[in-house]
């Protein structure tokens, strides 16, 4: 996917501006956070579980060489094959190979975050029939549009607006009735059926890569992955590197976490461990499993300050609670990962040049970091992002100079309090009580009055008391 | 530490450049509270700014100047206190400056381990239970985020409030939801902020308050600003001028009247 996070700015104000997107996540921003609140208040030990999903994903992380040459030995050992790639071109050919072997004409997926990262839609379409088979990732498809969430990918979407997308796919009619949300998923379960039993191949995700048994550990609340996974012959999973953990016991600790906040249920309707390859005495499954393990710059990021990003399990829960992704939605971030955990991943992924609003789009007010599942200080690394904009001159230029101007007067307490006097005395001459428009104060008056100062600083009014109580 | 060893400490006022400026009145409110719980306060002229605005941008270099005049102009007092849940926080991460520098880390360390939000100081520290003083209004609290996310700030404000006589607490939805300030963030992404402040507004209208408090002031000037273009008659005042008796004033943003 290419990336539109340099024009972030004009896109959040498109999406202020666009109704139907603000209809939509009006919708959506209360219910994620109440439900992810009751699960978290009904579970008493919910902290000591943050902690301990931090603790096996830094340990895993930490000896990331050895549980990952685990998990592919045991895959391997299960009858499965395992592809190391390294950049998104590479992963790609290696998926168009492995659909190209298996003659594919139709390809099934189930979502993949990993999948959307390395862009893989567009290289297959080219050639085969690519179908979404999670039922947000199926309306975005249809839209011919990205996600705009990573585990709700068309909460963007109003019902009325899925509708006439199914109207025109599937009837091939313009302006068809409402139809209620129950009914809508009838008729996409409908059209899917006939895809998941023709495609010659599958692809999913990952949420987890269990290192001791070589398992892919996958969660839906819709059960397609299963369909996906289970019915071709071939099955094909992308996932990045850093999704491996040592054992069950720990994937047991993490989908605990998992569900919670990201759906706020104890569990998601269809929790799948696939192993290997289908063995003779399998009932079903697929007879060539492929892992495709993506690094695009993961073991880059090991050996920087920005390494606990590598804990993320891509909940959500930070896109939830984030004020700034509420009221702009994921499309404006511009490329994949949006929110808070997007706005870390994608200067990580893309470069910190392009995508120079993302660290400073956020008030720093750390709602997000105070509700990750595995305790990633995301305010910490926005802000250290921002220290390398700043080495790097990515700053822009009047910030630069204002900061130098500001920083220089303030380290000088006497003319500090000089210019604070002459301000305080500027703006009292501006008016009382509030000023509506001011000049070089556009960007705050356009939206609110300025409430300006009630007299003489206080540094001077407390001079002038202590000369009154010391005569 | 029993509140009585604490008469005749000597507390450190933080001014902080918003009050310094524009609302002065919040730092005499609390030296009042400070003074009626038996410090006494000194306002070393020393001080500027916490060097936030630099941190939030990535300009490390002033800010470790800042930290450094900062630690200097109170290492003499016995506290260090501010009527900011955000500057308190700016001030509690200065240790993190001086990684390479263990005598500087050592000494922004000690700064931190004296450094509290007013709030937290009169409950956590000086054990105050109680103030008087009189506000016969229904308001409403705004949990500004660095003091309640950094800071823990939460029951100490809500505890002396409910002390105060006439005062009936109506708390609004999402109260611990961001107001849209961040700081330079209001001016550099402005239409983003005008949504957060306008439902912090819708929330705070809905409440029922016809005052809203909170502990920071650049949330507040933020909120009155707001609630001043939208044309609500809701007031606002920070949270130390009702507790100290001393909103007796024009609100934030308001004119004062004629005399």
């Amino acid at each position: 996917m290419k990336s539109t996070a340099h024009r972030f700015k004009a896109q959040a104000r498109e999406a202020l501006h666009d109704d139907t997107l603000q209809q939509a996540l009006g919708h959506a921003k209360s219910g994620f956070v109440d439900k992810r609140a009751a699960a978290v208040a009904e579970l008493p030990d919910f902290e000591r579980l943050r902690d301990r999903g931090q603790l096996i994903k830094d340990h895993a992380l930490r000896n990331l060489d050895y549980y990952i040459a685990q998990f592919a030995d045991n895959v391997e050992a299960q009858g499965g094959t395992v592809h190391w790639t390294s950049t998104p071109e590479e992963a790609r050919e290696t998926i168009l190979g492995l659909c190209r072997d298996a003659g594919a004409r139709q390809v099934i997926k189930a979502k993949t975050m990993a999948g959307e990262e390395i862009g893989i839609n567009e290289t297959l379409e080219r050639e085969m029939e690519t179908v979404e088979s999670d039922l947000g990732e199926y309306i975005i498809q249809l839209a011919k549009e990205p996600p705009s969430h990573i585990i709700a990918p068309a909460v963007h979407k109003t019902r009325a607006e899925i509708t006439r997308l199914f109207d025109e796919h599937h009837h091939h009619v313009d302006g068809g009735r409402l139809r209620e949300a129950p009914e809508l998923v009838a008729e996409a379960r409908q059209v899917l059926r006939e895809k998941f039993l023709d495609a010659d191949v599958g692809i999913s995700g990952a949420n987890f890569l269990v290192a001791e048994t070589g398992s892919v550990v996958l969660v839906t609340n819709e059960g397609n992955a299963d369909l996906s996974t289970n019915l071709p012959p071939t099955h094909i999973v992308i996932a990045g590197v850093e999704k491996i953990v040592p054992g069950l016991r720990d994937a047991s600790s993490m989908l605990r976490l998992l569900a919670r906040s990201a759906t706020g249920q104890d569990m998601t309707a269809y929790t799948t461990f696939l192993t290997g390859a289908r063995r003779a005495e399998d009932l079903d499954g697929p007879e060539n499993y492929h892992v495709v393990l993506i690094d695009n710059g993961r073991t880059r990021m090991l050996g920087n300050e920005f390494r606990e990003m590598l804990r993320c399990i891509r909940c959500g829960a930070c896109l939830n609670h984030c004020p700034v992704y509420s009221a702009i939605g994921g499309h404006a971030y511009g490329w994949v990962y949006p929110g808070p955990m997007g706005s870390v991943l994608t200067p990580m992924f893309i470069g910190l040049d392009g995508a120079r609003d993302l660290p400073n789009a956020c008030t720093l007010n750390g709602r997000c970091g105070s509700v990750c599942p595995v305790k990633i200080p995301l305010p910490d690394l926005l802000r250290r992002l921002r220290d390398y904009q700043f080495e790097q001159h990515l700053t822009t230029r009047t910030t630069r100079m204002g900061l130098r101007v500001w920083g220089w007067v303030s380290r000088h307490p006497r003319l500090y309090h000089l210019g604070t006097r002459l301000a305080t005395a500027m703006l009292r001459f501006a008016g009382r009580g509030s000023a509506s428009r001011l000049p070089l104060a556009g960007g705050w008056t356009a939206a609110r009055d300025l409430p300006l100062p009630t007299g003489s600083t206080f540094q001077q009014q407390w001079k002038a008391r202590g000369k009154e109580r010391r005569p | 530490m029993g509140p009585d060893t604490l008469e005749h400490k000597t507390v450190g006022l933080f001014v902080t450049c918003l009050v310094d400026m524009f609302r002065p009145r919040v730092a005499f409110a609390t030296v009042k509270l400070l003074e009626d719980a038996g410090c006494s306060v000194e306002v070393p002229e020393k001080q500027t700014c916490c060097g936030q605005p630099a941190y939030n941008s990535g300009d490390l270099g002033d800010t470790r100047a800042l930290a450094r005049q900062t630690i200097e102009a109170f290492e003499e007092f016995d506290y260090v206190v501010t009527p900011s849940g955000s500057c308190a926080g700016t001030l509690h991460k200065y240790p993190s400056l001086f990684d390479d520098d263990p005598d500087w880390r050592r000494r922004a360390e000690a700064l931190v381990s004296r450094t509290y939000e007013i709030h937290a100081f009169l409950v956590d520290i000086l054990g105050v239970a109680s103030v008087t003083a009189e506000f016969k209004h229904r308001v409403t609290y705004h949990d500004s985020c660095s003091g309640l996310r950094q800071l823990g700030l939460q029951h100490q404000p809500r505890t002396l409030l409910a002390t105060v006589d006439g005062l009936e607490l109506a708390e609004m939805a999402d109260t611990e939801v961001c107001c849209g300030f961040g700081g330079t963030f209001c001016v550099k992404y402005p239409e983003i902020s005008e949504r957060m402040v306008t439902d912090k507004v819708g929330n705070i209208v809905r409440s029922g308050a016809d005052a809203v408090l909170a502990g920071d002031l650049g949330c507040l000037m933020n909120i009155a600003g707001r609630l001043r273009r939208l044309s609500h008659p809701v007031k606002a005042y920070h949270t130390v001028e009702v507790l100290a008796g001393m909103a007796d004033a024009p609100a934030i943003g308001e004119e004062e009247a004629e005399r």
